[in-house]
């Protein structure tokens, strides 16, 4: 743990703190609220910094897409919200759940969340169920770990009712982990999930090892999810038609860092960050003629470049790129972006708006 | 549910009949090894000792005089009546040496087993979870020394404190000679024999005879099974439904003991499985140590003597044991891990 991890949390009267509080002023009241959130793993070659000061709000019943590259950060984020990181890592930050700090809450505690109040959907269904233990005695291990008032009939039915909401049929209860296919364990694997009516489920690219149609199910399912139980949902996915398909909101994340955020027709429609476009324009659909790709791979998070971290890879990086990090602009209602294109003008010193050409790149990251 | 036991049944019903094949590769084996020496057995053994017709006549009773093939038919006859012929120097039916020694063996490798699982299981478990600290450091240490320490020396050290300087236990045979004299034979496993006429003083004595023998055969396979289910434990600990468990909230106790644990003895029990030899290779070794009267002793006595019909019987009866202890093995971890029967 970091030395300070007990100063005071930041005055929030940056821009994108206003366009947070207007949002959330528009739903219901906040489950769940990130303010500066670090995270990073001790390494021999110094801190792995997998999450930057990322600050994020989820209301009940809303489902928040995050999506970019693989090494972004995606999966130490959404374990990070759930305090199921591994021991090597350390965080630093806020993360306000229904109202209770995560960080520094003691294990034992934490304990007690997981399940009942939020829960993890996982990438790889196959592995994910215990191989020796039937199917019922995962449902009866988990109802009885937080309910141990809960009678034998009372976990089966309840159990029971939850696997016919992911299309399971009761004569399978009994049955082995593997004698289901991928996509049924993936569905087990959600009612397993759901059968606690967890208010907020973290769901981290739930469809990548299962072939389309079983994804669209699963989609379905997971959009069902917040509309009857008015359960949150973080989906972590590289399929940015999925996150359109099942999510309210987007968030873009490059190198720890959320660089884009806000409602998903708006980001989709009118993307503000370069990363955004770059994404977007690599997805594949039927009126692609040609494959299009973001030259060069994520940074090494043990040391990023200076400033904005996309500034390498960005076709429209500016001379300020490298030389600031950039700040969090509201470029729509509820929809921000940290990109010195949106400015603010105020804080581009003059002249450093000028484009960098690809050899200045060079030239600025050795500075 | 009845196809689940249907298909249990039929797991079972191919495995037994692979053990027929199994034991016919072992038992021949066994003769051809026996025949690879020059010259014969009864020669070996009493060349020298007896005139020339005797020995011819010897040589003749034993059959030795007859051709390979026909004696390999006359042995498999022997092997599948259990019958295993007449030993040569002291002209015991090799039955009855198996039957009188082999309680004895049984007796010590039933009492190995269980202080290898009752040491190794848990020490096991403990380095694995709590993996690269001292204890653990310390564990792995003791399971490297007792496995790499010779079997007679190990031994030796332990009659040596325990025997010797300490005097609390007794370092030779299975029991003392009043109690060996008293104690019905009914069962030939003198353990049961002593609880069976109701001599709780001899059954004590028996028991304390015991303790030495089992632990130094027993430590020998718990050093196995420490490595074994410590390097499993930290697999399955960091495995995907471990950590789905934990997602859930499963209490860590029950983490580590219902999910983790329990899938690092599956590959285990296959592993301990191959290990009954190691085992019954040990208790030769123990029994000599300790004087015990088991059918490994009269394996090396029999040995020095060149008596190879009862080197013969005795071999053929630790390959039969190897063979049926793994179809147990393997029914063990169908029962265990319901992934096998399919």
């Amino acid at each position: 743990m970091s030395a300070d991890r007990d100063r005071p949390p930041e005055p929030e009267d940056a821009p994108p703190a206003d366009s947070r509080s207007e949002s959330s002023a528009r739903t219901s009241t906040e489950l769940l609220a990130v303010r500066d959130l670090r995270i990073w793993y001790g390494t021999d070659r110094g801190p792995v910094r997998a999450v930057d000061r990322v600050s994020l709000d989820l209301a009940p019943g809303q489902a928040l897409g995050l999506v970019g590259e693989s090494g972004c950060g995606k999966s130490t984020l959404g374990r990070g919200l759930l305090g199921m990181l591994p021991p090597a890592a350390a965080t630093d930050g806020e993360i306000r759940f229904q109202g209770r700090n995560l960080i520094g809450m003691s294990p034992a505690r934490l304990r007690s969340l997981h399940g009942p109040a939020h829960g993890m959907i996982f990438q790889e269904p196959l592995t994910r169920l215990d191989p020796l233990m039937r199917v019922s005695e995962h449902f009866e291990e988990t109802l009885h770990t937080h309910q141990p008032d809960l009678t034998r009939d009372e976990a089966r039915h309840r159990a029971l009712s939850a696997l016919r909401g992911m299309g399971i049929p009761p004569t399978r209860y009994r049955s082995y982990p593997h004698e289901f296919s991928g996509g049924m364990r993936q569905r087990i694997m959600i009612a397993l999930t759901l059968v606690l009516r967890p208010a907020f489920v973290v769901a981290d690219e739930p469809t990548t090892a299962l072939d389309v149609l079983v994804e669209a199910q699963i989609v379905r399912i997971l959009a069902d999810l917040r509309r009857n139980f008015a359960t949150a949902l973080l989906l972590i996915t590289h399929n940015l038609g999925i996150v359109a398909e099942s999510c309210d909101r987007v968030a873009v994340m490059y190198a720890g860092r959320i660089v884009e955020e806000g409602d998903v027709r708006q980001v989709f429609g009118a993307p503000a960050h370069p990363y955004t476009r770059e994404l977007l324009a690599s997805t594949i659909s039927l009126a692609t003629t040609e494959l299009h790709y973001i030259p060069g791979a994520p940074p090494d998070l043990v040391d990023p470049p200076p400033g904005c971290r996309f500034h390498p890879r960005c076709p429209e990086a500016m001379r300020v790129c490298p030389a600031r990090d950039p700040v969090d602009v509201e470029v729509d209602v509820g929809h921000r972006a940290a990109c010195w294109l949106h400015g603010p003008e105020s804080l581009v010193p003059p002249g450093m708006d000028a484009r960098l050409t690809q050899g200045a790149i060079g030239v600025a990251d050795e500075a | 549910m009845a196809a689940r036991s249907g298909s249990m049944r039929r797991y079972l019903l191919q495995r037994l009949a692979l053990v027929v094949p199994m034991v016919w590769v072992l038992v021949t084996l066994v003769f051809l090894l026996m025949r690879v020496a020059p010259g014969d057995p009864v020669s070996a053994a009493l060349g020298g000792r007896l005139s020339p017709a005797a020995l011819a006549a010897r040589r003749h009773a034993a059959g030795f005089d007859k051709p390979l093939v026909v004696q390999y038919g006359e042995y498999l006859r022997d092997v599948v009546t259990l019958n295993f012929g007449q030993t040569l120097t002291d002209n015991r039916p090799v039955r009855e040496v198996l039957i009188d020694n082999g309680g004895a063996t049984l007796t010590l490798t039933l009492a190995a087993l269980i202080v290898a699982f009752a040491v190794g299981l848990p020490l096991g478990r403990r380095a694995g979870r709590h993996r690269d600290t001292p204890p653990d450091v310390g564990i792995r240490l003791f399971g490297i020394i007792t496995y790499a320490a010779p079997v007679f020396f190990l031994g030796l050290i332990l009659q040596l404190v325990f025997g010797v300087f300490l005097d609390w236990l007794p370092t030779s045979d299975q029991a003392g000679p009043v109690v060996q004299a008293e104690v019905p034979t009914r069962t030939h496993i003198l353990l049961l024999d002593a609880l069976l006429a109701g001599q709780w003083n001899s059954f004590v004595d028996v028991l304390r005879h015991l303790i030495l023998p089992a632990v130094t055969l027993g430590l020998l396979l718990a050093g196995v099974l420490i490595r074994l289910v410590r390097v499993n434990l930290i697999q399955t600990l960091r495995s995907d439904y471990v950590e789905a468990a934990r997602a859930r909230g499963i209490r860590e106790s029950d983490v580590v003991g219902r999910h983790a644990f329990r899938n690092a003895l599956v590959p285990v029990v296959t592993v301990m499985g191959l290990q009954i030899a190691l085992l019954l290779g040990g208790a030769v070794l123990t029994e000599e140590t300790f004087n015990w009267p088991g059918i490994g002793s009269q394996l090396v006595n029999y040995l020095n003597e060149r008596d190879y019909t009862a080197v013969q019987g005795i071999i053929t009866v630790f390959a039969v044991a190897v063979v049926v202890v793994s179809l147990l093995i393997d029914v063990v971890s169908a029962v265990v891990d319901p992934r096998v029967r399919y």
